[in-house]
């Protein structure tokens, strides 16, 4: 699933400038409010959904090469942590959904946990 | 490489929402140095999770990174309280962190055992009252 297609499946609005990596296609996808829970797993997640606003939400991502994270519940995520994510080609989103319903809605459209090449 | 390439951070204990910056910092480093994205995601996962560590639980210290053409190795130094049971702390999801930690994102347990998983050796020193070592490798292929 390409990354803008996931924006518009969550009504999201797109808070990072470059709208180029909304083209990136993403294979998988994570949430959790817990940070080492995220770590945890490598395989391909493209995409972090997460409740928890701070810093340490961007720096997870970025070591887990992940190029997108969706605030749940509309939260707002501050000018820092933007242009945090900006500086690792990270897209950032927020969308009204609880965190429960914006995965349903991702996973009953075909992003499900499996790899590139399965 | 001929020689060595090394990298020092001072990690600072009182700032959280800056912790985690020396292993971004790593991870530009190691990608510059043309390291497999494989082996630099292990590296920076193990460090960053180190580096919280001592942010949460230790006020900070020092963390290294050494590179040889056959290993990465991470030193993450501190001198917070030390780890009283080092296989309890091993465990997944056994935590000491407290309510606003966990409200910070951590806390789960998890971090001692990624730190183990991602590398390919793991070996902590810890005295009470004294502090921590942890030294980290990861093989280069
Ligand atoms: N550098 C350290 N100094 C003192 N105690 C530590 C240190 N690192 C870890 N510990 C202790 O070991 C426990 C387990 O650490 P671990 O990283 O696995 O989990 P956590 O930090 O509590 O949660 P998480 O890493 O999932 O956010 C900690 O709760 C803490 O009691
Ligand atoms: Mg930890």
């Amino acid at each position: 699933m390409k990354i803008a297609q996931l924006k518009e499946l969550l009504d999201a609005e797109l808070l990072t400038h470059d709208e180029s990596l909304l083209d990136h296609e993403v294979y998988n996808a994570c949430c959790s409010d817990m940070m080492s829970d995220v770590l945890a797993f490598v395989k391909d997640q493209g995409v972090l959904l997460t409740g928890l606003v701070n810093a340490q939400v961007i720096r997870t991502a970025s070591m887990m090469d992940m190029v997108c994270v969706v605030f749940v519940r509309n939260k707002m995520p501050t000018e820092e942590m933007i242009r945090l994510a900006e500086e690792c080609d990270i897209v950032v989103m927020k969308a009204h959904y609880r965190a429960y319903e914006a995965c349903g809605k991702l996973y009953t459209s075909g992003l499900v946990a499996r790899g590139k090449n399965s | 490489m001929a020689e060595n390439v090394v990298f020092h951070f001072d990690i600072d204990g009182e700032d959280f929402s800056s912790a985690g910056g020396a292993s971004v910092t790593v991870k530009k480093k190691l990608r510059q140095l043309g390291i497999d994205s494989e082996q630099i995601r292990r590296v920076a996962i193990a460090m960053y999770e180190g580096e919280i560590n001592m942010v949460i639980h230790a006020s900070g210290g020092t963390a290294d990174v050494i590179v040889s053409d056959h290993e990465i190795t991470i030193v993450l130094a501190d001198h917070g309280p030390g780890i009283p049971d080092v296989s309890l702390a091993m465990q997944e999801g056994y935590s000491t962190a407290r309510d606003h930690i966990r409200s910070l994102g951590f806390g789960a347990g998890m971090g001692l055992p990624n730190m183990k998983k991602y590398t390919d050796s793991m070996k902590i020193e810890t005295e009470l009252g004294r502090g921590t070592t942890i030294t980290m490798t990861v093989n280069i292929t």
